[in-house]
């Protein structure tokens, strides 16, 4: 069984549909990555998936057990966690305030302040400041430290790399690499193709609220993603005006 | 002279006592309870029942009280706070405010127009006094209420700033969506804020029965000075709140000096010069002058 | 027929609502002759009625329209009998004071709204209670009022009660007339387009350049104006002037359940509300505490489970309007184009301007 089952899902932001009927499944210890155009209902999706938003059809799986009417704090007791687009931090707290709230579920595992900042030592002198005056590279390793403090099955990261420069992106990605090692699964949003192709097991390009493209990410071509991206990969004539 | 201001300061610690509820439930759920003061008579009127009634000392009383008003504190959340709040900023304001007139009203139905107080069930310590150095009197009661606002007031810092419950609240008061994704339930969390808030309320109405006297309709002046205290403190830090209080109190005292009539003048005029200031040299507005964090769009 | 495309055609009223004008014209007709075959006692109920009107009318073009909900409105209800007082006992004819009483009322609002008006939502609704406090304290304090003991409009009783009665009648009548007009007109014009766009969204709309406080300022002192009418008004009726009775924030509590329970933030709602409000308190009134137990409950129940009050519900459900005040779309034009297969019924959409509190 899938660790994590999406079918059919359908997200709704008012009149607009975010998120069309989408499906796919999530396999322990699995990578995916989310790629996709401004709008295309990436961040949507990830939120639905973790209770932020109602879905208006369709189901959210874990383990097989339907999610329907969890809302997103018993998810995260269930073990699924997000990092927020735009890191969403509690800015009148400091790091260890942020990285405790992270226990609120009380899971059991192996994740404590201390492990969080040995992953990410830049945040140790930083320990007791507010989060509100850290640099964003810091602030995202407080993210990124507050969702693992639920010591999560599923880790949800939403374009975590977003508003950093490349040098502080590799610190992030290098951090990621050990928790995939370690066999945590990940779904994660990532605007850059290379890098999302490059730490992903299977990628799905969405369009317009719908899969576009779903591949492992050792075969997919960039150039076939570009296309689903763009939506190019239609048969000719079926292309929207 | 000195004398009259160790006696502001002393009445200070009771704004401070009422203003807190007020100002932490504003500053969690953003909502400003304008049955406030009502419900503060309404634990008066509780503990008087219990005392006038069933001789039950006020002390012990509010072994009875304070949880019943905890309980009503997660009830007035649950099913009308919350459901209000909903819609919009402005609702709630309607809600509470329909919620103290029918409070009111029901008091007076209840227990009619007379006044009363808990002063004679309380024995010698309504009128006891210290004489401090300088031939100052300060009573024991007036003492025991600062001391209470400053124990309640440091013990609500402690509890939000070391307690995982008290973390929640935080977190729910800065941004209830991003709560809910770290595992907090912060339907859970205002629930309790709310308790909170009323156990607070509870101990100010008590002082208030103790140190005066109340009728049905005296929530609304309560509600008056614990919105003033709030306002002059800044509601955002809870000591701000002992200092409104002390402030509010100060001004009270100094315009009983200059009229007879002088006493709610003089709280209403610093509040009002205080608010002018501020508004005039901040320009933020009230957000500002709280200085609350902007909050995050849901 | 030819397949043309659906034209939009913008509306600002409906068929309804030109019947809804010759309507009004007619009532207030008959109201103005109605002193003729009514009562004393009824002529008085039905200044009552009005002055409620009035009430209602202008909280709700505060709250309704301003997005300022005040639980300090009665300060200006006192304050319009308090000037009418002061203004009789300088010697000008009763009649002519309760009007110029309203306009220093006004007056004194312009100054008081540069700093109010920065407070927000729980801030204002509170501040503005804190000002009638303080408002009353000081008020006490006047030589000629006595404190709470209070004072009369003397001057008025050299006139006869029957013409009294009447022209008190006659003067309320045209009040509301005028306010409800005005109110009316402010919101069909530019301003009220700038008024509704505050109501749904106060950034966005200061992001496209409506003077929010301007606006804002203009329905403050305007409800400020019309209350203290209204309090004049009271007084001109009640003769006595204790100010515990007028600075009282029971006036506020009225306001408020006439206009949750007519429909907060629609113009005919709050009329419907301050008539629900008269037909209670003429069955109900003797009941004493437990019609105010009522009035406030109702209150709380109204703004959780019917927050668009009594005609906002009615509207929503059947799109009625009879004083439209926003414009509608009605799209037009080939109903076989638009119904697609030949549906029987002809498609008369019509995009409503939806109406939020």
């Amino acid at each position: 069984m899938s660790l994590l089952s999406v079918e059919n899902l359908v997200v709704r932001h008012g009149l607009l549909q975010a998120v069309r009927g989408v499906s796919f499944n999530v396999e322990r210890g699995e990578t995916l990555a989310l790629v996709g155009a401004n709008g295309a209902g990436k961040t949507t999706l990830l939120r639905a998936i973790a209770g932020a938003h109602p879905p208006a059809a369709g189901r959210v799986l874990l383990d097989g057990a339907d999610l329907a009417g969890v809302p997103s704090h018993r998810r995260v007791g269930m073990g699924i966690a997000l990092v927020p687009e735009g890191r969403k931090l509690f800015v009148q707290m400091t790091v260890e305030e942020n990285l405790l709230l992270g226990r609120t579920a009380r899971r059991p595992g192996d994740w404590s302040v201390d492990r969080v900042l040995e992953m990410f030592p830049n945040l140790k002198p930083r320990r007791h400041a507010r989060t509100g005056h850290l640099s964003g590279g810091e602030q995202q390793a407080t993210a990124i430290g507050r969702a693992l403090m639920s010591n999560p099955d599923v880790l949800l990261l939403d374009e975590v790399s977003l508003g950093l420069s490349p040098a502080i992106v590799d610190r992030v990605y290098a951090a990621l690499q050990g928790l995939i090692a370690s066999g945590t699964t990940i779904i994660l949003v990532e605007q850059d193709l290379n890098r999302a192709l490059a730490v992903s097991d299977r990628v799905i390009c969405m369009l317009e609220g719908r899969v576009a493209l779903e591949g492992p990410s050792k075969e997919v071509s960039r150039d076939e993603v570009t296309k689903a991206y763009f939506g190019l990969h239609r048969k000719s004539g079926n292309v929207p005006a | 002279m000195s004398n009259q201001i160790i006696q502001g300061i002393l009445l200070g610690g009771y704004y401070a006592l009422i203003a807190c509820g007020l100002s932490f439930m504003f500053s969690v759920m953003r909502i400003i309870n304008l049955a406030h003061g009502s419900l503060a008579v309404f634990a008066a009127f509780a503990l008087w029942l219990l005392a006038s009634r069933f001789h039950v000392p006020p002390f012990l009383g509010l072994l009875i009280v304070l949880p019943l008003m905890a309980a009503i504190g997660w009830a007035l959340q649950r099913f009308l706070l919350e459901r209000s709040a909903r819609g919009g900023a402005l609702l709630p304001i309607l809600t509470t405010f329909g919620l103290a007139i029918v409070i009111d009203n029901m008091l007076f139905e209840q227990f009619g127009a007379d006044t009363r107080s808990l002063a004679p069930y309380i024995g010698s310590l309504s009128y006891d006094s210290w004489e401090w150095p300088g031939g100052i009197y300060v009573g024991k009661l007036a003492v025991i209420m600062f001391a209470t606002a400053v124990i309640l007031l440091g013990g609500l810092q402690l509890f939000l700033t070391r307690t995982r419950l008290g973390r929640s609240i935080r977190a729910t008061s800065e941004d209830p969506d991003t709560a809910g994704l770290v595992g907090v339930d912060a339907r859970r969390a205002n629930a309790i804020a709310a308790a909170i808030a009323m156990v607070t309320v509870g101990l100010a109405g008590a002082f208030l029965g103790m140190r005066a006297t109340f009728d049905p309709y005296a929530g609304a002046p309560q509600l008056l000075f614990a919105f003033e205290a709030a306002v002059i403190g800044g509601a955002g830090s809870l000591w701000g709140t002992l200092i409104g209080g002390i402030v509010l109190a100060l001004a009270q005292t100094l315009g009983a000096q200059v009229h007879p009539q002088g006493f709610l003048i003089g709280g209403h005029a610093v509040f009002l010069v205080v608010l002018f200031v501020r508004l005039s040299t901040s320009g933020l507005g009230l957000r500002g002058l709280l200085r609350l964090p902007s909050r995050s769009a849901p | 027929m030819s397949a043309s495309a659906p034209m939009p055609v913008i509306e600002r009223g409906t068929a309804t609502s030109r019947i809804a004008a010759i309507a009004t014209a007619l009532i207030i007709a008959l109201l103005a002759i109605a002193p003729r075959v009514l009562s004393a006692g009824a002529v008085d109920r039905m200044t009552a009625l009005f002055i409620y009107v009035i009430l209602a009318a202008m909280w709700n073009a505060l709250a309704g329209f301003g997005g300022l909900v005040s639980v300090g409105q009665q300060v200006f209800f006192g304050l319009g009998a308090y000037f009418a007082i002061r203004l009789a006992d300088a010697g000008l004819n009763p009649f002519a004071a309760l009007f110029v009483s309203a306009m220093a009322v006004g007056a004194v609002s312009w100054p008081l709204s540069l700093f109010m008006l920065r407070l927000r939502n729980g801030e204002f609704a509170i501040g503005m209670w804190v000002i009638a406090a303080l408002t009353h304290l000081l008020i006490n304090l006047d030589r000629l009022v006595q404190g709470e003991t209070g004072t009369s409009l003397i001057s008025l009783n050299v006139y006869d009660a029957g013409p009294r009665r009447v022209t008190i009648y006659w003067l309320a009548l045209a009040s509301m007339t005028a306010l409800l007009a005005v109110l009316f007109g402010l919101l069909r014009g530019s301003t009220g387009a700038a008024i509704r766009a505050i109501r749904d969204n106060e950034d966005a709309a200061a992001s496209v350049g409506v003077r929010v406080t301007g606006t804002k300022r203009l329905l403050f002192v305007l409800a400020a104006f019309g209350i203290g009418i209204a309090g004049a008004l009271w007084l001109a009726t009640s003769i006595t002037f204790q100010p515990k009775t007028y600075f009282n924030v029971q006036w506020t509590a009225y306001m408020i359940f006439m206009v949750l329970v007519g429909g907060i933030g629609t113009f005919e709602g709050a009329i419907l509300g301050a008539l629900v409000f008269f037909l209670i308190e003429t069955w109900f009134g003797g009941t004493g505490v437990w019609y105010l137990v009522g009035l406030g409950a109702t209150a709380v129940l109204f703004s959780l489970f019917l927050p668009r009050g009594l005609w906002g519900t009615i509207e929503e459900r059947f799109g009625l309007r009879l004083l439209p005040v926003g414009y509608r779309v009605r799209l037009t034009g080939n109903p076989a184009a638009l119904a697609g297969d030949g549906a029987s019924s002809p498609p008369r959409q019509t995009i409503q301007h939806q109406e939020r509190a």
